[in-house]
């Protein structure tokens, strides 16, 4: 194996910066991937890809006592004409090709869902109106597996929105046909008590582009594992993050770009404000740029904004790179507090603290939502930190 | 006509060696349109005495009043003395990420007006004052003293003067480091504001220099933490010539 490489650029206000030795990202985890939730063993919290989760809030996720219930979760497709949608069994050809299972939570879901949910935009179908995919929490355990596939040249944008309160498992695949174009906005929007763990597994055909906006608001616990794999060269992802992390909630993204094509880009940017005590916000960006991976061009970027005491980040970006022959590779990763002087600044001008508060915190977000081009969703969002920003004062 | 009284100022601050005194007794008086210069050296609590006023929370006040137009100023929050009329330029502006200049701007003057400026005289008002000052127009879409150079902040904070328009204006030593060019460019956007005779303004400096373009009323030298002689312009010329020397000897300067 060529030399792996990683690059510690990191800083936490009252966290960490983590580096991964000797280890790959492969390697670091505690079991290969496996579709089989046998195939891993219970976490203690220990593991490397446990350490950042507390586990006692997982609600059983993890060691199997999480039973589904049959009202856990309610699924509906709105999808624009010329889309297919499906429900299917677990036999279904179709499931599991874009990504496996990498940690137990994630194969308790691919071993424990009942349905499967399959979207399909066939080929050369251009949607001009988006799929919105609205998940909704009943109460109970569900584990899910939702399907998007887009044909050769295919082009489509899908909201999914998920509400109300669950404890969920699920595994998403996104799967681009070559020269497809697909954005995708997951907006976590749970009520209090939600628990939501997720792997979302995109393979990104050759030539085509994949977008993807991951916007988390909600829940007590909310751990997403964004993966990227390409299937021919010529690939994009942007992956853009924006979460909102109040006391005592734990959301944690996970995101893994694995380069193992050559000539094929990504870009990913993660942005997070928190607040209150004991809220948690975890950012992992591991990046692997394989030995056969020549012209890769890739990027990375974690900014947090903390605005009270109490709260924690622990940002680890984290570059292995097994070939040098590549356009650009980079990560950066900050964490900034509102701070008092500021605080005084913008009152020094007349402005109250609620609103000096506000205009720093929607500055920070709105390059990042200004991207998203559905002026519904945005308009939701920045009305969505409008509240959490109340809820502050 | 807008009165700033300050009676009796003592002011502390809290230090690892427990609390400290800084202002020891300050008595001044600063009227709708005229100038005073406070003038002393380092660590004489010239600077303690514009952020307190302003309201940093780092002060804490002892004993004292200040007053403006008759209304307790200590009473009021930091936004609320603002809106009241006190304007603080820094030494040291924050930088603010994320908050673009022209946006600062108008929701500043929203806050300072009562209502949000009429969008097309406001953006021609902007303009103006910024080309009196020599400021890039690009400057506007910048983040708040963002990567600014040391003439950039002392320029966006008299902007702001220009544009708050308020009763009384603290200038915390708006002088240093600017060079000749910019010490004037600088200096004409406080005339500018002076000479509509609506501003009182209080010139906290170091150096005389700056009062080669702005012409103080009275001169007020500070030192440990208190006015010790008072007079007009021409006690400036007796500091340009003499230094604080005199005023230092056996003191408690810090």
């Amino acid at each position: 194996m060529a030399e792996a490489q990683n690059i510690p650029v990191g800083s936490t206000t009252a966290g960490s910066i983590a580096v991964a030795a000797e280890s790959t990202v492969a390697t670091r985890m505690s079991a290969p991937p496996s579709f089989d939730v046998g195939d891993f063993p219970v976490p203690h919290g220990r593991e490397e890809e446990w350490r950042f989760t507390p586990l006692e809030r997982l609600r059983g996720l993890h060691d199997g006592t999480a039973v589904a219930t049959g009202d856990g979760v309610k699924v509906a497709v709105e999808a624009p004409e010329g889309v297919l949608v499906e429900t299917v069994g677990r036999e279904d050809a179709r499931l599991g090709r874009a990504g496996t299972p990498a940690d137990r939570v994630a194969a308790q879901a691919y071993s424990s869902f009942d349905k499967a949910s399959v979207v399909t935009v066939p080929k050369d179908t251009v949607l001009t109106e988006p799929i919105r995919i609205a998940v909704h929490g009943e109460g109970g355990v569900a584990y899910g597996h939702q399907v998007v596939e887009l044909g050769a040249f295919a082009e489509a944008v899908v909201v999914i929105d998920h509400t109300g309160d669950a404890v969920l498992a699920a595994n998403v695949d996104y799967v681009l046909g070559d020269g497809a174009k697909l954005t995708v906005v997951s907006v976590q929007d749970w009520d209090d008590k939600a628990v939501h763990v997720a792997q979302h597994n995109a393979l990104i055909g050759r030539d085509a582009t994949f977008k993807s906006f991951v916007v988390t608001f909600g829940g007590d616990l909310v751990r997403l594992h964004p993966r990227v794999a390409y299937a021919g060269t010529g690939g994009e992802a942007e992956l853009f993050g924006l979460y909102f992390t109040d006391k005592g909630q734990h959301q944690e993204h996970r995101l893994l770009v694995d380069h193992n094509t050559p000539h094929c880009k990504s870009n990913a940017v993660y942005k997070g404000a928190l607040q209150g005590d004991d809220a948690h916000a975890v950012w992992i960006g591991d990046v692997l740029i394989q030995a056969a991976a020549e012209g890769t061009d890739t990027y990375e970027m974690n900014r947090n904004l903390v605005l009270t005491d109490g709260a924690r980040v622990d940002s680890v970006p984290n570059l292995e790179i097994e070939t040098g022959e590549i356009a650009g590779a980079g990560h950066a990763s900050a964490t900034g507090r509102f701070d008092d002087e500021q605080l005084f600044y913008l009152m020094s001008r007349g402005i109250p603290a609620s609103e000096a508060r506000r205009l720093v915190v929607r500055g920070f977000f709105a390059e990042l939502v200004q991207q998203i081009g559905l002026p519904d969703v945005e308009e939701r969002l920045l009305a969505k930190i409008e509240t959490e920003l109340e809820a502050s004062v | 006509m807008a009165t700033l009284e300050i009676r009796d100022l003592h002011v502390s601050v809290d230090t690892e060696n427990g609390t400290k005194e800084i202002l020891k007794g300050v008595d001044l008086t600063v009227k709708q349109g005229e100038t005073h210069a406070i003038m002393g050296p380092n660590g004489s609590g010239k600077s303690t005495l514009a952020y307190s006023l302003a309201g940093h929370p780092k002060y804490t006040i002892t004993s004292g009043t200040v007053t403006l137009d008759g209304e307790d100023v200590l009473e009021m929050s930091v936004d609320e003395r603002a809106r009241a009329g006190v304007f603080l330029a820094m030494q040291y502006p924050v930088e603010v990420p994320g908050v673009s200049v022209s946006n600062f701007l108008r929701t500043s003057a929203t806050a300072i007006r009562g209502e949000a400026p009429k969008l097309r005289t406001w953006v021609k008002e902007v303009k103006s004052a910024m080309e009196q000052l020599q400021m890039d127009p690009a400057f506007a879409e910048r983040n708040v003293n963002e990567g600014f150079s040391g003439g950039e902040k002392k320029r966006h904070e008299i902007l702001q003067l220009e544009l708050l328009k308020p009763k009384i204006a603290i200038l915390d030593e708006t002088d240093s480091g600017l060079d000749v060019d910019a010490l004037r460019q600088v200096s004409e956007g406080i005339n500018r504001v002076r000479e509509n005779g609506e501003v009182g303004t209080l010139l906290v400096t170091h150096y005389t220099r700056i009062l080669r373009y702005i012409k103080p009323d009275y001169v007020h030298v500070f030192a440990a933490g208190r006015i010790v002689e008072s007079g007009g312009a021409e006690l400036a010329d007796k500091l340009e010539a003499e230094g604080y020397a005199s005023y230092t000897k056996g003191g408690a300067s810090e």
